[in-house]
């Protein structure tokens, strides 16, 4: 079952009905359908689609756009070690070397038992921290090889489960907003449309 | 005048427009801006760069995108400078690092704006020497169209059109970053009626048509414009041959008419022209069997069957269907035939499957006049089914905010998503539909608010057309001043219909004609290009008219389902064979090149006529071609501007005025009988891609027809089966025939819908001409 399925259909809806437009709910549709399948499936992106009023085609074009969805499974740990400049002066290559001889794989590889993803990434942005890396995008910061074996057992063991969700789920917590103060559909012609959405063009 | 700006180009003084693109505004200043993403029918992007030149508006020269920015006052446009060159090689080697050159193998080489401007402005060679991108090649995106991603130069114009004009985005651009490319969604296809215009927009050769893939290059082909006549838009084309072929159609840019579009059926069914399935010769019934013979043989053999009949029952015994595929020309010289010459005024173009000819005699609208208007009412079929490039122009007001579409019909149509109001009514009802929207106080407000263009049309070919008569009358009282378009959809029925393709006095039209020959009462029968078998709508009628009829004369370019139960078959030259003139459904002459040798010893519809005038002892008094369009304009009302001169002069033709001869429709009631509340409603109509002549005898068009099936909402279907795609027997009190069922949300409760002239079981058997509607019972089998 790839599409979404009901619970989070509802919520689809809910979260469309925040935007003016439908289609701007592509984005937070297709992370919801990545935190259930841990993986963006053809059939989620048809069904995002569907939802949103657009073609498969452009759900597809849009989503592809970004690093962050996947399009084939990936496993429950997402392992980005970075590689850009103050990460590899303070020897992120040699971590990277560890870490594929530990999990096995080779960058873009993932564990036969489905549990870590390996991917060599640019710049996470904590280059004061250098070496860094993340896991499922919680950052790991001034890595060595010893923090790094430590990391991989207790995600093993299931010891971060409570600040590490599996891949897909960005934020526990979602951001609810009551359904009155929702925008919900603006139609482009209507006179009293919202101030931030730009007069329809007259040609 | 406040809209002028004046700007110099390269140094010379030039007087632009407010709002023109720096592009175009060099364009008209005689300064051609190299471009890879500009298009002029589509927004600017901005993606190619190639389009850069240097403008001064008193801070000093800065490089600008001339596709993107905008005239401004006393700018300096320099489009030469060596800043511009250099910038214009620098783009053109980029471009060039990850393409292929595989010019020598690829279809564009030749005509190719990236081969083209190379050699103009590039820097002549490349400093690239790593390996280049490579993409599987070529992946087909569609049943037409084939993609070479390494060709492609990510220029945006595909997709643009896919979306801005199509409205069928179903391409997209995919990775975006260092691996963009151009994609479907898996299995998913291209399948837009309008994908070849990508092709032919494609500014490399990364799209290519299935039809004309490794057929020719470019400097071997020949041209002339012309005139598409596979329905009544008219869209301008040119026609390309080698070696006596026909192999492409490309789009010609007519601004009142088609904007440089043209449709994927009207694109591709030249395939029918050269098909091995054509008549070559004439052919005389030899008993069971239709034998070859001479021309004199057989005109003299059709003579004689005139003749004959004349003698026996006189010229009403006598009746000519047809003449909407032809020229003007052609449809001229068969209505003064019958008219004149055999002296019957059962004379006929339509083949009971439009509005009555009264249509032609209300207040025309252009189809600018439409796309310009503030409201448009569709009362009409699925004018992207039936009229592909008008609906792009509806679209495009509606999207651009022009115009209000006001859509009544019996389905959801292709126009539906784009119509400020939509009005679904069961058949029969559309008088009360058009009652209730004209009490609607938004909808008064509406069509008040500037001019109002009616699109009338036959939207169901299960119900007689009266209902939408009287519709269509109380809406033309009820908004004073609005106009009609008619959406008849054949060919060149609008020319056929003017010229006097249509019954004289006391003539019976189409319907009448096949019920005199069912009744035994028609002497001879002439099917001037038409195949009532598939076309006529009731099928029961259709034949029994046939083998009714004493005699069949058939003038055509296939042995159609009719021409096959002729005594007499002449064979007709196609499209591309003969020149001419073509009227458009808002009544605008274009011209119609020949392109190539007529098939076999075929001849055009005309000359068929006049040397049948001269078998029967009357001379029309024809030499040439020109000599009609002549008299066309001599002698037809509403023609006298379209002089051959005239014509010749201007590719967008002579738009003819209303023919004060036809009267308009007058009101008819229709009495709708009682409804069972278990019946279904029958709606039929057609599709783009059925099993007409042009389409089917298309390889590359002909498995496009999706096949006959009973559509119905999806709640009425789970009262009928329970499982979609079961076969259910669809009756009507006489006739039953058994469909596959289909769940289709566009189709209305109570209502069945079922595509016509498609392969399978055939409707056609449940359509009595004569019932105001047709109820159906369904029933699982
Ligand atoms: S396929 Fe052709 S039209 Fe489409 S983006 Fe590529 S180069 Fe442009
Ligand atoms: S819309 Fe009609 S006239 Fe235009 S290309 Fe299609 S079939 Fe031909
Ligand atoms: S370089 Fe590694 S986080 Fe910035
Ligand atoms: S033509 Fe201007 S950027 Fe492409």
């Amino acid at each position: 079952m790839s599409r979404l399925n009901e619970a989070n259909t509802i919520l689809a809806k809910e979260i469309i009905a925040r935007y003016p437009k439908a289609r701007s709910a592509t984005i937070p549709l297709l992370h919801l359908s990545q935190q259930q399948n841990g993986y963006v499936t053809e059939e989620a992106m048809a069904h995002v689609a569907e939802l949103v009023g657009a073609t498969p085609a452009e759900v597809q074009g849009t989503a592809t756009f970004y690093e962050m969805f996947k399009f084939r499974p990936v496993g429950k740990y997402l392992v980005n070690i970075c590689g850009t400049m103050s990460c590899q002066l303070m020897g992120s290559e040699a971590l990277l070397h560890h870490a594929e001889e530990v999990l096995g794989v080779k960058p873009g590889g993932t564990t036969a038992d489905g549990m870590f993803t390996l991917e060599h990434a640019e710049c996470q942005a904590a280059c004061t921290e250098a070496p860094n890396m993340q896991v499922n995008y919680r950052h790991c910061h001034r890595m060595t090889n010893e923090a790094f074996d430590q990391l991989i057992a207790d995600l093993r063991e299931g010891k971060r489960d409570a600040d590490i969700p599996a891949h897909g789920t960005l934020a526990r917590i979602r951001q609810q907003i009551p359904a009155e103060k929702a925008v919900g559909p603006v139609s482009p012609d209507d006179p009293a449309r919202p101030v931030w959405t730009p007069a329809p063009e007259v040609k | 005048m406040s809209d002028e700006i004046n700007v110099t180009v390269n140094g010379v003084p030039h007087v632009a427009r407010k709002g023109q693109l720096v592009i175009e505004a060099a364009a008209d200043a005689g300064e051609y801006i190299p471009r890879f993403c500009y298009h002029e029918r589509m927004s600017s992007v901005g993606k190619c760069r190639m389009c850069l030149v240097e403008c001064d508006t008193g801070r000093g020269p800065a490089v600008t995108v001339s596709c993107m920015a905008t005239v401004a006052p006393d700018m300096k446009i320099d489009t030469q400078s060596p800043t511009v060159k250099r910038m214009q090689e620098g783009v053109l080697e980029l471009l060039l690092a990850n393409h292929p050159l595989d010019c020598p193998v690829c279809d564009k080489g030749g005509e190719c704006p990236l081969q083209d401007q190379a050699f103009s402005h590039g820097p002549g060679e490349s400093r690239f020497v790593e390996e280049k991108r490579h993409f599987e090649k070529p992946i087909p995106i569609s049943d037409l169209v084939f993609l070479d991603r390494e060709r492609c130069i990510l220029c945006d114009r595909c997709t643009r059109f896919a979306d801005e004009v199509a409205g069928d985005p179903l391409i997209h651009f995919t990775s975006r970053g260092n691996s963009t490319h151009i994609a479907t969604f898996p299995d998913e296809p291209f399948a837009s009626y309008f994908s070849g215009n990508t092709v032919q927009i494609c500014p490399v050769g990364a799209l290519t048509a299935k039809p004309y893939r490794f057929k020719a290059r470019p400097w071997d082909l020949q041209q002339e414009e012309s005139t598409c006549t596979t329905c009544s838009v008219g869209c301008r084309v040119v026609v390309q041959s080698s070696r006596d072929e026909v192999l492409r159609y490309m789009g010609v840019d007519s601004e009142p008419v088609n904007h440089g579009w043209l449709c994927d059926r009207g694109r591709f069914s030249f395939e029918a022209t050269k098909s091995a399935e054509r008549v070559l010769q004439p052919l005389v019934r030899e008993g069971d069997a239709l034998a070859p013979a001479a021309w004199n043989v057989a005109l003299a053999e059709a003579a004689r069957l005139i003749g004959e009949a004349k003698a026996a029952a006189g010229a009403g015994s006598i009746a000519v269907l047809g003449g909407a595929r032809g020229t003007n020309e052609d449809a001229f010289a068969w209505a003064r035939l019958a008219h004149e010459v055999i002296g019957t005024t059962n004379v006929y173009a339509q083949m009971g499957d439009g509005l009555p000819v009264g249509l032609l005699g209300l207040d025309r609208a252009t189809i600018d006049d439409a796309a310009n208007a503030a409201t448009v009412v569709l009362l009409s079929p699925d004018i992207k089914e039936e009229l592909p490039v008008l609906y792009l122009r509806l679209r495009a007001a509606a999207e651009q905010r022009r115009t209000k579409i006001i859509e009544l019909t019996p389905k959801r149509t292709g126009m539906t998503p784009y119509a400020w109001r939509h009005v679904g009514y069961q058949p029969g009802t559309q008088v009360a539909a058009v009652d209730g929207l004209l009490a609607d106080a938004d909808v008064a407000a509406q069509l008040a608010t500037g001019p109002v263009v009616v699109v009338a049309g036959r939207a169901n070919l299960a119900e007689s057309t009266a209902t939408t008569v009287q519709a269509l009358r109380r809406l033309l009282d009820a908004v004073p001043g609005a106009t009609v378009l008619p959406a008849f959809r054949r060919g060149n029925v609008v020319g056929a219909l003017q010229v006097g393709m249509r019954p004289g006095k006391g003539g019976l039209d189409t319907r009448g004609t096949l019920q005199a020959a069912a009744d035994g009462k028609i002497e001879c029968l002439v099917l001037v290009g038409s195949d009532p078998l598939a076309d006529f709508p009731d099928h029961s009628l259709a034949t029994r008219a046939l083998a009714g009829a004493r005699r069949i004369i058939a003038v055509d370019t296939f042995l159609s389902a009719s021409a096959a139960k002729a005594d007499v078959v002449l064979a007709a030259s196609a499209f591309a064979e003969k020149a001419g003139t073509h009227t458009n459904l808002e009544g605008r002459v274009t011209s119609l090149a020949r392109k190539v040798t007529p098939a076999g010893v075929n001849r055009a519809d005309w000359m068929i006529a006049a040397e049948l005038a001269l078998e029967l002892g009357s001379d029309l008094g024809y030499g040439t071609v020109e000599d009609i369009t002549a008299d066309i304009a001599a002698k037809v009302d509403g023609y006298a501007a379209a002089t051959p001169a005239a014509i010749a002069a201007d590719s967008d033709g002579v738009l003819t005025a209303v023919p004060g001869a036809i009267d308009p429709m007058n009101h008819v009631e229709a009495v709708i009988g009682e409804r069972n509340a278990y019946d279904f409603r029958l709606v039929v109509s057609r599709v783009l891609y059925d099993q007409a002549e042009g389409t089917a005898h298309s390889p590359s068009l002909a498995h496009l027809a999706r096949g006959s099936a009973v559509h119905l909402h999806p709640l009425d279907l789970d009262r009928v089966t329970s499982t979609a795609g079961a076969r259910v027997k669809v009756s009507t009190a006489s006739a039953s025939v058994v469909f596959t069922a289909v769940a289709d949300d566009s189709v209305l409760r109570g209502t069945a819908w079922v595509p016509f002239n498609q392969p399978g079981p055939n409707v056609g058997e449940l359509i009595d001409c004569f019932a105001a509607v047709t109820d159906v019972r369904i029933e699982n089998v």
